[in-house]
């Protein structure tokens, strides 16, 4: 089935035209007809005869032999990444007719590399949930159902579209961004593979600013092979982003598969955290048990000041929120009420154009600025946050990865963990301090739980050392043979 | 202290510091690749960056940071090799970001220092306190519909500098030699038009009175004062008015004020509780501003002449006097053009000619120093005519005349004119027996012993021979004919 393949699978099926390009895009337009009604992972469906066209020239490329990286391959691009002539809304009210003029930097990147879009992913409103259920387009669903229960349950977010269809067949492989864990979380709620690069890899230009210290686009996709393929597409040096790094992209794919014998995988102390669920915890432990079996080191480590994490970030990242989305303000684009004053204007356009969850943030970043509290809130925030960084840095002169869960539990049932949204902010416990530190971080889905929903564990490396990460992933992936698939899936019940 | 208001209970002194914003010579905008050209049509020069589109982010320019340096370096101020940008948050229509980056907590200047002339002569020193660059706003045009505000953003985005002084300032004059000085500077640096007319240089004003002695008291901050007569008269205004405040028994509120120069008063824009609270913060898009010293040194170097130094080296390089040099070198390109007619010459006759002759025939004809009817060259040749003896000091003057008019060279117009200078002692000679003859009962009294008729020989030999003759040839020849 040709929406069940791994990226590399597809690339090779192409290579050996065993099946085209347009073969290909077709199955994967079809599945979202059948699909997308239900998932509701993509807000944007691109028209049928822009995507063939697409893939008709990279067909046309691999008869020259003339192929790219990603040629013929059909992903998803989350609705955070503005795409030129293609509607692009961050799943807000607010962008609801917004069509950028311009294509970031990432996707470009995509587009050169020969990748096929089939459209733009739901996602939390401006990336801000750990649950998809912001969006201004409506809740994702996630193809996964517990065990003899059909309660519809949460995809994780903010990346929730771009989950649901890697994990459906709805799109080989997808992007993604994270700020404090918006690609781990829900790769690992659905069962798939999702890598946040470290911070200045992948260009910022062009992607809808949520906390700009902290945002980073990465891959969401099937093996980890595939995130080292896609991340080497998306990666690379831009001058129009002035904390995008100017190192090398290095061949990401090819550190699948290398020997991690004598790696020393470190396993802090302080993630163990009270309250962590059995199952968890169990399969925290059984993902250590394969990394010795495939000959690494495991050794304990101390990252002091993981306790503080969440809380600094949820002063940071709201901080810089709620300056980045002040230009949503309904003078230049998007959707504008008129009133009869200035003040009117924004106090209406701003009201109506955000969702709850965005307004919090936006009043809490607000507050934590004002004149007064910016010293023991945001200042604070970021001498702790320096603190965090340098648990990392002081980690991995002990060890060469870190490893640990992903989330704190599998997917809840939409309506859960939503009166609280402290309980909500909890999901992110693994994957905030990850995102502070800049360092990447990456999480493969070892098995399901007793419910039988996917579970994943995230390992974090230095920073710009995703190779040592993916070849961490690509023996946990080898040792855990992850081949289960959820029940909505393009190729159940053809 | 020459400045004071004297009121009901005794004499008050001024405090005054100035927030200038001068605009940034660049090509294009602080971060962005947008043209700075002022007067172009609304909205052609913005790109998705000053529009603040999303995802867009800044990318810092250049020469706006060599620029910034380089006025750093002309107001001999230290220059900070890591400085940062911070968001300052707040919301208008010609805010397209919601904020403006500028720099709040470290500035790329600190301290320095600017010396200012007042009009007895004395000198004073103006300590600035810091500059630091920011991007300016766009525009709100309200004349062209009757209900709707139209948002020009060819201005934002633009590189402003702010140069922020000490409170040093205690006069109005003071103020206005300051910022004549600072405008003469940035000009001279070429890192800022100083043109306030057209809103490149602006003035905050910040204003506070005291008795002699005191601390300092509540200050009011006038905004945007757009020329240096108005910051001067927006400063008595406003000290008047704080100083009645006190004096009866009242409290000056600190405030954002406006001056209305047609009504002569300030009045209050902003009171403390509406003040923006502008949330800085870290711009987390850009990273700390680091250069090097290096640099900063190959800046120093290539820095023009600035005016205080040329004034020096025109002092003792030209042997002119201090006052002199001061008005030469109050424009560049009228020290540029003097040092071309002076190099080589004699500087003292040069600045006679300049400052004298040719601003009157500036001022006469309406034209500026770049558009001079007589050009350096000329002028120079026309002293090389003086020097070499061609023509004397008096036909020098009809010499000049002519070529303010017919922008001929001055030899050309010798030549056509026939004004060369009589050096042949024959026809000098035969002037004087003329004279003589004409004159002989002055001869009389000469020799008796009214020598004061000299100047009126040597007046009729001049005549006689058109003005043309050479004088110290008249001078001598007449001196031994009349005493023989």
């Amino acid at each position: 089935m040709l929406t069940g393949l791994t990226l590399t699978e597809a690339r090779a099926g192409l290579e050996a035209r065993k099946f085209s390009a347009r073969e290909l895009a077709q199955a994967h337009l079809d599945a979202i007809g059948r699909l997308n009604k239900q998932l509701n992972a993509y807000i944007t469906v691109l028209p049928e005869q822009d995507v063939l066209a697409a893939a008709d020239a990279a067909d046309a490329r691999y008869t020259k032999g003339e192929a790219r990286l990603m040629d013929g391959l059909p992903v998803g691009v989350k609705d955070l990444f503005c795409t030129k002539g293609v509607k692009t809304t961050a799943a807000s009210k607010m962008l609801a007719n917004f069509v950028p003029p311009y294509e970031s930097s990432v996707t470009a990147r995509l587009l050169d590399a020969g990748s096929v879009f089939l459209g733009k992913t739901n996602l939390d409103e401006f990336a801000m949930g750990s649950a998809n259920i912001t969006s201004a387009f409506g809740s994702v669903l996630n193809p996964w159902k517990r065990q003899g229960d059909d309660a519809a349950l949460v995809p994780g977010g903010s990346s929730g579209g771009s989950a649901a269809a890697v994990a459906a067949g709805l799109a080989l492989a997808a992007t993604g961004t994270d700020t404090g864990g918006s690609i781990r979380q829900p790769a690992a709620f659905c069962g798939i593979v999702g890598l946040k690069p470290t911070y200045g890899r992948c260009s910022r230009w062009g992607t809808i600013a949520f906390a700009s210290s902290l945002d980073q686009a990465g891959p969401m996709t099937r093996s980890v092979a595939d995130a080292g393929l896609m991340l080497e597409a998306m990666a690379g040096f831009d001058e129009k982003d002035s904390t995008s790094s100017n190192r090398p992209v290095p061949e990401f794919s090819k550190a699948v598969g290398k020997s991690v014998k004598g790696l020393r995988v470190g396993i802090p102390a302080e993630y163990r955290a009270p309250g962590m669920p059995e199952e968890i915890a169990k399969m925290w432990e059984q993902g250590i048990a394969w990394l010795r079996e495939a000959g690494c080191e495991v050794v304990d480590v101390s990252l002091p000041h993981t306790k503080y994490g969440l809380a600094t970030y949820y002063i940071i990242a709201p901080a810089e929120c709620s300056s980045n989305l002040a230009r949503y303000d309904g003078i230049r684009f998007g959707e504008r009420k008129d009133a009869a004053s200035l003040d009117g204007i924004y106090e209406r356009t701003r009201a109506e154009g955000f969702g709850p969850e965005v307004r919090n943030r936006i009043l809490m970043g607000t507050y934590v600025l004002s004149a007064g509290y910016y010293d023991a809130y945001y200042l604070k925030a970021q001498k702790v946050r320096t603190l965090i960084k340098r648990d990392f840095v002081q980690a991995f002169e002990q060890v060469d990865v870190l490893l640990t869960p992903t989330a704190p539990s599998a997917a809840f049932a939409q309506g859960e963990n939503m009166d609280d949204p402290v309980q909500m902010y909890l999901n992110d416990i693994f994957t905030v301090p990850a995102s502070m530190a800049g360092v990447p971080a990456l999480s493969v889905p070892v098995g399901l739980d007793s419910k039988g929903l996917p579970l994943g564990l995230q390992i974090i490396g230095r920073h710009f050392d995703e190779e040592t990460v993916l070849s961490v992933g690509g023996a946990l992936e080898a040792a855990a043979g992850f081949a289960h698939k959820p029940t909505l899936h393009a190729e159940a019940g053809v | 202290m020459s400045y004071v208001i004297e009121g009901k209970t005794g004499s008050w002194e001024i405090v005054v510091g100035l927030e200038v914003h001068a605009q940034v010579v660049s090509k294009s905008k602080l971060f962005s690749g947008a043209s700075t050209t002022f007067g172009a049509e609304p909205n052609s020069q913005v790109s998705l960056v000053d529009a603040a589109f999303p995802g867009m982010l800044p990318v810092i320019n250049k020469e706006c940071v060599a620029q910034a340096v380089r006025t750093g370096l002309g107001l001999n101020a230290r220059i900070n090799l890591e400085s940062r940008f911070d968001r300052k948050n707040y919301f208008y229509a010609d805010l397209p970001q919601g904020y403006q980056i500028s720099q709040f907590a470290h500035p790329i200047v600190g301290e320095g220092t600017i010396e200012i002339e007042l009009s007895n002569g004395e000198t004073r020193k103006i300590g600035i306190t810091r500059l630091h660059m920011e991007q300016d706003a766009g525009k709100l045009i309200h004349d062209q519909d009757p209900t709707k505000s139209m948002v020009d953003l060819n201005r934002a985005g633009v590189a402003l500098m702010e140069i922020v002084s000490e409170p040093d300032i205690r006069e109005p004059e003071e103020a206005g030699a300051y910022l004549r000085k600072l405008r003469q500077i940035l000009r001279y640096l070429g890192t800022c038009d100083g043109n306030m007319e057209e809103g490149s240089m602006r003035a905050d004003v910040n204003v506070s009175v005291r008795k002699a002695g005191e601390p300092f008291r509540t200050r009011c901050e006038i905004k945007n004062v757009n020329s240096i007569r108005f910051v001067m008269q927006a400063i008595e205004v406003e000290a008047a008015r704080q100083v009645e405040i006190w004096e009866n028994g009242g409290e000056v509120d600190q405030e954002t004020r406006l001056f209305d120069a047609a009504r002569g008063e300030t009045r209050t824009m902003r009171s403390k509780e509406d003040a923006h609270d502008y949330r800085y913060f870290p711009d987390p898009d850009l990273l700390p501003l680091v250069i090097e010293q290096e640099w900063v040194d190959a800046l120093k170097a290539a820095l023009p002449e600035l005016p205080d130094a040329k004034r020096a080296r025109f002092q003792s390089e030209y042997g002119i006097p201090f006052y002199d040099a001061g008005v030469l070198v109050a424009e560049q390109a009228v020290a540029d053009f003097y040092e071309t007619v002076a190099k080589g010459r004699d500087g003292k006759l040069a600045v006679s000619w300049v400052t004298g002759d040719l601003f009157a025939a500036l001022n006469r004809t309406g034209k500026t120093i770049e558009t001079s009817p007589v050009s350096a060259e000329a002028l120079g040749q026309m002293l090389d005519l003086i020097a070499d003896g061609t023509i004397n000091g008096k036909i020098a003057k009809e010499v000049f005349e002519d070529m303010v008019e017919t922008g001929e060279g001055p030899e050309a117009i010798v030549e056509k004119k026939g004004l060369r200078q009589v050096t042949d002692t024959g026809v000098i000679d035969a002037a004087i027996e003329s004279v003589m003859t004409k004159h002989a009962d002055k001869v009389a009294e000469y020799r008796s012993g009214k020598d004061k008729l000299f100047g009126f020989f040597v007046g009729q030999v001049m005549k006689e021979t058109k003005g043309k003759a050479n004088p110290a040839l008249v001078n001598g020849a007449l001196k031994s004919r009349l005493d023989a």
